[in-house]
């Protein structure tokens, strides 16, 4: 970050040589043509603090991450990593055996984290979706419900989901205390939220509560875009409010949902603070994903060899996915286009 | 109540849409509540309050936990860190995405694309891949050199761009985009240099992108566990991971933990509120497109 400030002025430089020749072969009567001004090395001097950082940041680290898969690394030899032993593809054959304990572990924390996705992202959705649909024409007090559901969304990850720990409490917490002794539901025993089975839904809660603003924004930025004759013709055609919301609303959010559903895929699946700060450094196994799983593989057994075998998984999992989730939504595009 | 101009529809909607939307939105705003509720009254109830069974109305209200935070767990410190790592992190990455994204909206280069298509691609791998080579490139950094970057701030805030970097770009690009060229063509006909223009016409004009990436780095920054769990040691930790000093072996201080909760909230959430139009606009300017 140092090289930030460094590399900055000699840019300055080099711009002013470029824009001399530019405008030498310019002059010719050649008119500017828009996103081919100049060439040469001026973007790649307005790339350089990027480029080095991208390298430092992600492509090295990257690179070091598939090295290290390949080698036997456990605190012995944290010092100095490139002394530990190499064992080819002995850790990512640990981490798919399903018939050993770590195979096993992973590919359980692999379905928990398929499963809960799955259902976040759903919920996420349907309830961003319906808000923003409900909120799209003018009613009182819409501007501040507006700000209001945004408050998930702007309160720091740790700050919100402890206190949604504190609410799913055994003894003294606020579902249980609902729960049981207001609704009579389920018994006076208390329920165990953060332990056991009952901690997926737990987490799934806290996930969804977190992350359908996202879902609510990005929708009802989407439904502005739509034109407000298309409603009065409909409405003039006798389409009711129900009918304009299936016909004209919907099939608008199309576009929109593509990307939406993508980001959100992306983030529950990778997400790690919210289970974290929910359970702190070892998950229940109901609600061990996959992102806390190799934390704790790599800095709580500290295994990192295993630990970075599974991360290199999970990435080329969520980069077929990617490809395969554009490759289709793209192609189902370009068909409607045909069309 | 009489019909706004900006009326969706000549025809109001019936009467069975608006019950069902009153019914779902004050279910929906209930839910959101909830714990906004939980952490704002948890917070004002002395401590036998917060460890017997849980009450919806406080037995007694008090400032008691909100003095009581800041000796409990050195938790002025912990700010200090957060704004220092989460600031720098912001104002690196922003600075150095202008200058990217400026390059990315305005020239055609060679390995633009392979340049567009990693900062996206990075955008969306787990904090998980990076935070292990990380670790060990600090550690033995740290042991051959004798620059201690793990624990650092410094390392920290290296850590942060990992996130912020790629998202500033890619929303910048997309700001940029949005600037007409005629802009900046017309000012550097006028004698600008194309840093000139940058300056003078393109950054003035995409103020509300900056903000928004700006303000969006931050808050990410600010609430980021994962590297802050990892990274830092006992004078460099952040508030992630020292609210978790107010759980002892034999009481957890919930009330201070709601009281601190809520004041390490304040300041993005009252930044957010306030900054909310242009960073909605920024986000979604980028994913609606």
């Amino acid at each position: 970050m140092t090289s930030a400030p460094a590399t900055l002025p000699p840019d300055t430089a080099p711009g002013r040589r470029q824009r001399g020749t530019a405008a030498r072969v310019r002059r010719p009567g050649r008119p500017p043509r828009p996103g081919r001004l100049r060439r040469g090395a001026l973007p790649y001097l307005l790339l350089l603090p990027a480029l080095l950082l991208e390298l430092l940041i992600h492509l090295v680290p990257m690179a070091m991450g598939i090295l290290m898969s390949f080698r036997e690394l456990t605190q012995f030899h944290i010092r100095d990593w490139s002394s530990a032993p190499w064992t080819g593809f002995d850790n990512y054959a640990l981490a798919v055996d399903v018939n050993r304990p770590v195979g096993e572990a992973l590919l359980g924390s692999f379905l928990t984290t398929c499963l809960f996705t799955l259902l976040s992202v759903g919920l996420c959705w349907l309830l961003g979706t319906a808000a923003a649909v409900f909120m799209q024409e003018t009613f009182r007090g819409r501007g501040l419900l507006r700000a209001l559901f945004l408050v998930p969304y702007a309160l720091p990850v740790y700050a919100a989901v402890i206190t949604w720990a504190f609410m799913f409490q055994r003894d003294n917490g606020l579902v249980n205390h609902v729960l049981h002794d207001q609704l009579g539901l389920g018994g006076a025993e208390h329920t165990f939220w953060l332990l056991g089975d009952n901690s997926f839904w737990a987490l799934l809660t806290v996930s969804v509560w977190k992350g359908w603003p996202f879902a609510f924004l990005i929708v009802m930025a989407a439904l502005q875009n739509i034109p407000k004759d298309l409603y009065e013709a409909a409405a003039l055609d006798g389409a009711g409010i129900w009918q304009q919301i299936r016909r004209i609303t919907l099939p608008s959010v199309g576009a929109v949902n593509q990307v939406l559903i993508l980001v959100l895929f992306l983030w529950t699946f990778n997400d790690f603070n919210t289970p974290f700060v929910l359970f702190g450094k070892s998950a229940p196994e109901a609600a061990d994903l996959i992102s806390i799983h190799i934390y704790q593989s790599s800095f709580v057994t500290w295994n990192f060899g295993t630990g970075s075998a599974m991360s290199v998984l999970l990435l080329l999992f969520l980069l077929l996915v990617t490809a395969g989730y554009l490759l289709l939504t793209t192609r189902g595009r370009r068909d409607a286009d045909a069309r | 109540m009489p019909a706004s101009p900006r009326a969706r529809s000549p025809l109001d909607p019936p009467r069975s849409f608006r019950v069902i939307r009153a019914v779902f939105l004050t279910l929906l705003a209930g839910f959101v509540l909830l714990p906004v509720y939980v952490m704002v009254t948890s917070s004002l109830k002395p401590l036998e309050d917060v460890a017997g069974e849980f009450r919806w109305i406080p037995s007694g209200l008090t400032l008691r936990p909100y003095i009581d935070i800041w000796h409990t767990v050195p938790l002025a410190k912990y700010f200090v860190n957060s704004l220092i790592v989460a600031g720098a992190a912001t104002v690196c990455s922003v600075v150095i995405a202008v200058f990217a994204a400026y390059a990315v909206s305005r020239y055609r280069f060679r390995g633009k694309r392979l340049f567009t298509v990693t900062v996206l691609s990075t955008q969306m791998f787990p904090g998980i891949l990076f935070l292990l080579p990380l670790f060990l490139i600090f550690v033995n950094i740290g042991n051959s050199t004798g620059v201690a970057l793990y624990g650092s701030r410094g390392g920290l805030i290296l850590t942060y761009l990992t996130f912020s970097l790629p998202f500033s770009i890619w929303m910048l690009i997309g700001y940029f985009d949005s600037v007409p060229r005629d802009l900046d063509e017309a000012a550097t006909v006028d004698g600008c240099g194309p840093l000139g223009a940058l300056f003078r016409v393109v950054i003035p004009a995409a103020v509300p992108g900056i903000v928004a990436v700006a303000v969006y780095a931050f808050m990410t920054a600010w609430g980021e566990v994962l590297f802050a769990s990892v990274m830092t040691n006992d004078t460099t930790r952040t508030l992630a991971v020292g609210l978790q000093g107010y759980s002892t072996q034999n009481d957890v201080y919930w009330n201070q933990i709601m009281a601190a909760s809520l004041v390490v909230s304040i300041p993005v959430v009252a930044g957010f509120l306030l900054l909310q139009k242009y960073l909605v606009a920024g986000l979604t300017a980028g994913a609606v497109k």
